[in-house]
């Protein structure tokens, strides 16, 4: 990768992460909320969000499938697997206890919030027993 | 509005949705974050024990380098937010998270799930919900459904028969 991308990620993290703030997404008050139901605040968040990166998506690939280095985007094929449903409610699960998702948990530290150090260790360890049952699990 | 404020969904949301878009032109990436936590243990790991897991057994200089980046760039994001533009404007972590066993066993636990869940889905909030059903991934959206799902079952199951209460 070329080297200038590497200042322009880390300008991306931090306007990332201010906004994910700046949101409340990383808020447990939030969150707790949110998937009780009683309120719509972060459903309105990530639908507007979802709606926004759809419609700037489909302009950007319609004038231009290059980066501004000239190269192709690596973009994922995301196939559909079963791995997606299981681990996706696992998430989900682990996303209510935490109440924090993985951008949020990084966000978190930043704002000085020590206990997310927890969750980091804890996300860590799940990707190592990831890692290990793989083979025994369905993808 | 003031610097020091919190901002309302219609801003906060189409800022976050603009940064598909922006990871694809300026980095040719896809926004993501939760291979950071494969690309972690890939570096703390011996290399004697990645030739047996092979999940973590590639050149993360090379994979995973541009996203470690963007991380130290989301941590020093948050600290920008907390120093100097008046925080998230309420309140972050419950109180006992980390001082009862309690809670810090809570934010372990759940913090298991989240990177085993995440790896296993092969994406989070980010890397699916936004990125993926913007670039109109139909697996994306079947994953955000269940990322949904399995976060009300779990507050379902706390408030009816664990006395969860909403904040």
């Amino acid at each position: 990768m070329k080297w200038w991308k590497y200042p322009i990620l880390l300008g991306l993290g931090v306007a990332f992460a201010i906004g994910l703030s700046k949101a409340q997404l990383i808020s447990f008050v939030r969150i707790r909320r949110m998937f009780a139901f009683a309120e719509p605040h972060l459903y309105l968040v990530i639908a507007s969000a979802v709606a926004v990166g759809l419609v700037s998506t489909l302009i950007l690939k319609a004038i231009t499938k290059k980066d501004i280095g000239g190269q192709d985007y690596q973009v994922k094929d995301r196939p559909f697997r079963p791995g997606i449903i299981f681990g996706g409610l696992i998430f989900g699960v682990g996303w209510y206890l935490t109440t924090a998702c993985p951008g949020p948990i990084y966000a978190l530290l930043g704002n000085l919030q020590w206990p997310a150090l927890f969750i980091l260790a804890g996300a860590l360890i799940g990707a190592f027993l990831f890692g290990l049952l793989k083979p025994k699990l369905k993808d | 509005m003031e610097i020091n404020d919190p901002l309302p969904w219609y801003i906060a949301g189409p800022i976050i949705g603009l940064f598909v878009p922006a990871f694809l032109l300026l980095a040719g990436k896809e926004l993501g974050i939760s291979s950071s936590f494969r690309h972690a243990c890939s570096i703390l790991l011996p290399q004697r024990t990645k030739t047996k897991l092979t999940y973590f057994n590639y050149d993360w200089k090379k994979e995973g380098s541009w996203q470690l980046v963007f991380v130290l760039g989301l941590l020093f994001g948050g600290f920008v937010t907390q120093q100097w533009l008046g925080g998230a404007g309420i309140q972050l972590m419950p109180d006992n998270a980390g001082s009862s066993w309690e809670g810090i066993l809570t934010l372990f636990f759940g913090g298991i799930l989240v990177g085993f869940g995440t790896r296993w889905a092969d994406g989070c909030t980010s890397g699916h919900t936004i990125n993926g059903i913007s670039q109109l991934k139909l697996s994306s959206l079947i994953a955000s459904i269940c990322f949904v799902a399995g976060g009300v079952a779990a507050s379902f199951v706390h408030r009816m028969f664990f006395g969860g209460i909403v904040p």
